[in-house]
């Protein structure tokens, strides 16, 4: 009986915020946002823009900044995080501060691997860069014989 | 014991006992703290993935890979973007069904829950699609690598390791959501909410769904954009 009413307690307090006309709006940005990631993607792939070029990572950078965009809707509207107690937003939103870290150091690890890899690897270097692959046939049977070898 | 007093009475209302300082039921909050270790598995996955890309020299164009829809080729994003809308969709009809059970409107909830059953199984069926056609036509799977990478080098390996571990473990997900909203319908259609006198399940079911959503929208910009 004691849990029915501080259910009851908590329930009033959720209720207010949101509503269908939040919903349809959140529904349409999210739904724009998408649109304007697949045209960004297929603009980087229709121009042909090369791999390590400015205006590529650019509009990369321009992409996850959308995708950071549609998390923030999801989980702010849909997941009505937005309209709870700031004591839980906090508890979710500031754990979440360390994939800060996380991210800066893994990619930046994953880079310095590459650097270091192509600085004292040249046969790796040319392998990976400039060596063309061969045509499919033979290169199934010479991947099998670099499986056995390494 | 006068400093416990006083400390108290100064410290914000939530934390001076006597009511959740969360104010959230206890299940909710459990769900969301869940959520939060997905998370991070989720993100140590894609950072590995990350890291790896950083640190190769070459790798596939995903626009070259992924240009498949059922009956043609040659079209780049266009099936992945239908299945983006479509978990969109279903996670709009699951907001739906959690102000539907806010109002206790028993009919509007399994109708929306439907629906989002639907989404669920339409998005594994499109995977199931993808991996198939994947596997039968190009040969990739964990542990072979067909596509070379875009500077024309032979493809590298961790490509295909890591898109069929990263999207089968989203696919995994979705698959629990939909078992947990059958669940859920079936919970609905019997009246056991009614009798409960609140849907307070179909909110944590919920956020679990939008999660997967949300989980999407980082495997697939991941994934198949960048």
């Amino acid at each position: 009986m004691e849990q029915h009413t501080a259910y009851s307690d908590v329930h009033h307090a959720e209720v207010h915020g949101g509503g269908t006309k939040e919903i349809i709006k959140v529904t349409i940005i999210l739904s724009v946002l998408t649109v304007i990631e697949l045209a960004l993607g297929l603009m980087m792939f229709k121009l042909k823009m090369p791999d390590g070029s400015l205006e590529k990572d650019f509009t990369k950078g321009v992409i996850v900044i959308l995708m950071m965009a549609k998390a923030f809707y999801i989980v702010g509207y849909f997941m009505h995080l937005k309209h709870e107690v700031r004591n839980l937003i906090l508890t979710v939103a500031v754990p979440m501060g360390l994939f800060i870290w996380f991210i800066i150091a893994f990619l930046y690890d994953g880079n310095s691997f590459k650097n270091l890899k192509n600085e004292y690897n040249p046969a790796y270097k040319e392998r990976t860069t400039t060596q063309k692959a061969l045509p499919v046939k033979e290169e199934k049977q010479e991947e099998k014989k670099k499986g056995v070898t390494d | 014991m006068a400093t416990t007093t006083a400390m108290a009475t100064a410290a914000p209302k939530y934390w001076s006992g006597g009511k959740s300082p969360y104010n959230v039921e206890y299940g909710k909050l459990m769900m969301w703290l869940f959520l939060m270790s997905d998370a991070f598995t989720f993100g140590a996955l894609l950072i590995a993935y990350g890291t790896t890309r950083f640190s190769a020299n070459g790798w596939p164009n995903p626009n070259e890979v992924f240009n498949k829809y059922p009956g043609g080729a040659n079209a780049p994003l266009v099936f992945v973007s239908i299945m983006t809308f479509i978990l969109i969709i279903s996670s709009v009809t699951m907001v739906l069904a959690v102000q539907a059970g806010q109002q206790m409107n028993r009919k509007k909830v399994a109708f929306n829950l439907v629906l989002t059953i639907l989404g669920g199984v339409a998005f594994l069926s499109c995977q199931a699609w993808e991996w198939t056609t994947l596997k039968l036509n190009e040969h990739a799977w964990w542990g072979h690598n067909p596509f070379l990478n875009s500077n024309g080098t032979v493809g590298h390996q961790d490509f295909t390791n890591f898109f069929f571990t990263i999207t089968g473990f989203h696919g995994f997900h979705v698959f629990s959501g939909v078992i947990i909203n059958i669940v859920m319908l079936i919970m609905t259609l019997t009246g056991f909410f009614d009798r409960r006198g609140h849907y307070l399940m179909i909110e944590k079911a919920g956020l679990y769904w939008h999660f997967v959503d949300l989980v999407w929208v980082f495997v697939f910009t991941c994934f198949y954009l960048i």
